[in-house]
């Protein structure tokens, strides 16, 4: 009677554990339902590769909006990457350990400020000076940039933090017995050991800029161009499926799904990548 | 001509730190200017009362509804399966390739955009399930959204809690599953709940995945099956169709209070919990 018990709660618990799982493969499923018979249908090349994106005459060519989450992205990482490991740096060695204690739960409260401020103040701040700067419209490839660029910050820091701090003392002893400096051990003992973690952290912001949709649109102008300079106004493939997706009906909606099906293989692919370099970390420790 | 290592430590750590004082001081400038702008529009009234002329005046009462509907009935769905999982993936099996797959799976979860929650919510709730844009397909994607955080974060609380506790339970003939509530589960709680309040800040900010599974009413819902506005979307709305600048600012300081008193809340919690284990 008892046991017949437990194994039920057995079997009960582990169709549970199955829902995470189970939830991955039915998105994937339904995605890729509605968006790969579209990508056939138009050709692969075509759907990826012509810059034509017009659904009224049945146009879908979604080069410029590849184009333009990649630049925003990678602009994204040359803006987050550096301030973040230095950040990350900064914390856990040149500061007390109290401090690292406060600032970086802090950071990570940051983390929480919902996409759409961030967009916000990109259209009320950044915008605008970007305008008087350097001209141009202001919404534009290189608003969507910073501002992605701050809204990964706290990615980057919290788990190259981590990263850092995972890396045994003796490590960075040893460099300061044999008389190194504190920066000297750091960057030529500690951040080496570090390195696989710190990766990941780059890799995982870069998967969390690229899926980021609120706040692009609102930044980014979301014309579908060609960028030929960074204060161009652009459309990321996030943006796409966001303001069109309210009205798209038909061959147009399958486009939008179809451009899910792109953004969900680049973002698994980023993760995989993430995945296995933390990884190489675990067994090279 | 060699920097002496004392100058170039000298001028690492300074870079260093500007860097980390610019980034400290950006994500600090962003929650002031928001409170600075949108304070002063906060009020009573404001909080409670319904909006008039799409949001261009009047309140926020009906978003503030959705706002705690949306993320508790989330939890609802949520907490269940990932306390399940994390009690099957501690308790109850060694690591196998299925627990494996599993982690695999929750780890992929995580990683996907709020969009892509968005798409599949809009396709298979709303559409093919028929249930429209509502507070229940709304729920439901959330609840998807924050399962790995739920799961990991219970995983770790569970996993926390001293072996010898479940010894003296089994050692007293508890069977597994009595000592999983009335032992491990309770230890484990505090734990559980920092993640419950993780995800319940991060399903008040979440915009992208609710626009298009809970709709955008201004109503009151009477219902699992009406329609919701959240904050979140709300703010989005009055900013990008230029409503109401004010009152997008007054919605967006709510909205961040909101979120940091969670966040904050949560922390606290975890701390505590990880105080009490030392």
């Amino acid at each position: 009677m008892r046991l017949g018990g437990e194994k039920t709660v057995r079997a009960i618990l582990l169709a549970m554990a199955l829902s995470a799982v189970g939830s991955l493969l039915l998105i994937a499923v339904f995605i890729f339902k509605e968006g790969v018979p579209f990508i056939l249908r138009v050709g692969p090349r075509v759907f990826l590769f012509s810059a034509a994106w017009d659904p009224g005459t049945g146009r879908f060519g979604i080069y410029p909006m590849i184009v333009a989450s990649v630049w925003v992205t990678l602009g994204a990482m040359l803006v987050g990457a550096p301030l973040g490991i230095a950040g990350a740096i900064f914390l856990t060695e040149f500061v007390p350990r109290t401090v690292l204690r406060v600032v970086k739960p802090t950071i990570e409260l940051l983390a929480g400020i919902p996409s759409v401020v961030y967009g916000f103040i990109g259209v009320m701040v950044l915008a605008p000076w970007i305008r008087t700067q350097w001209g141009g419209p202001g919404l534009s490839l290189l608003a969507g940039a910073l501002i992605l660029g701050v809204m990964i910050l706290p990615t980057v820091i919290s788990i190259s933090v981590d990263a850092i701090n995972s890396v045994p003392r003796s490590y960075h002893e040893g460099a300061l017995a044999l008389g190194a400096t504190r920066w000297q051990s750091m960057h030529m003992v500690v951040l080496k050991a570090a390195r696989s973690g710190i990766v990941a952290s780059v890799i995982l912001a870069m998967g969390r800029a690229i899926g980021e949709t609120m706040a692009v649109i609102m930044v980014a102008g979301n014309a579908v161009k060609l960028p030929h300079s960074p204060l161009d106004s652009v459309r990321t493939l996030t943006a796409n499926i966001a303001l069109e997706m309210g009205y798209a009906t038909g061959l147009h909606r399958q486009a939008l799904f179809a451009t899910g099906v792109v953004l969900f293989l680049i973002i698994m692919l980023l993760n995989a990548t993430a995945m296995a370099v933390m990884k190489q970390r675990a067994r090279g420790a | 001509m060699r920097v002496p290592p004392k100058y170039t430590q000298a001028a690492a750590v300074a870079v260093l730190g500007l860097a980390t004082l610019f980034t400290l001081a950006i994500l600090v400038f962003i929650i002031v200017f928001v409170l600075n702008k949108g304070l002063p529009v906060v009020s009573l009234a404001f909080l409670f009362s319904h909006p008039e002329d799409m949001g261009r005046a009047g309140g926020i009462l009906p978003t503030l509804i959705g706002t705690l509907a949306l993320p508790l009935l989330a939890i609802a769905i949520a907490l269940p399966l990932g306390a399940g999982t994390a009690v099957y993936l501690s308790e109850y099996t060694e690591e196998t390739r299925l627990t494996r797959a599993i982690r695999f799976g929750t780890d992929c979860l995580a990683g996907i955009p709020s969009i892509i929650f968005g798409l599949f919510g809009f396709i298979f709730f709303v559409t093919l399930l028929q249930m429209g844009w509502c507070l229940l397909s709304g729920g439901l994607t959330l609840a998807l959204m924050v399962l790995p955080t739920i799961i990991r974060t219970s995983e770790e609380a569970i996993r926390a809690v001293p072996r010898s506790y479940r010894e003296v339970s089994f050692s007293l003939g508890a069977t597994r599953w009595q000592t999983v509530c009335r032992v491990v589960l309770p230890n484990a709680l505090p734990g559980i709940v920092t993640g419950v309040m993780l995800s319940i800040g991060r399903s008040i900010g979440e915009t992208a995945a609710v626009i298009f599974t809970a709709g955008s009413s201004l109503r009151l819902p009477q219902s699992l099956f009406d329609s919701v506005r959240t904050m979140s979307v709300h703010f989005y709305i009055l900013a990008r169709e230029g409503i109401s600048n004010e009152n997008a600012y007054g919605t967006a300081a709510v909205l961040i209070i909101a979120v940091l008193l969670v966040n904050s809340l949560s922390y606290w919690l975890m701390h505590r919990f990880l105080a009490g284990r030392a």
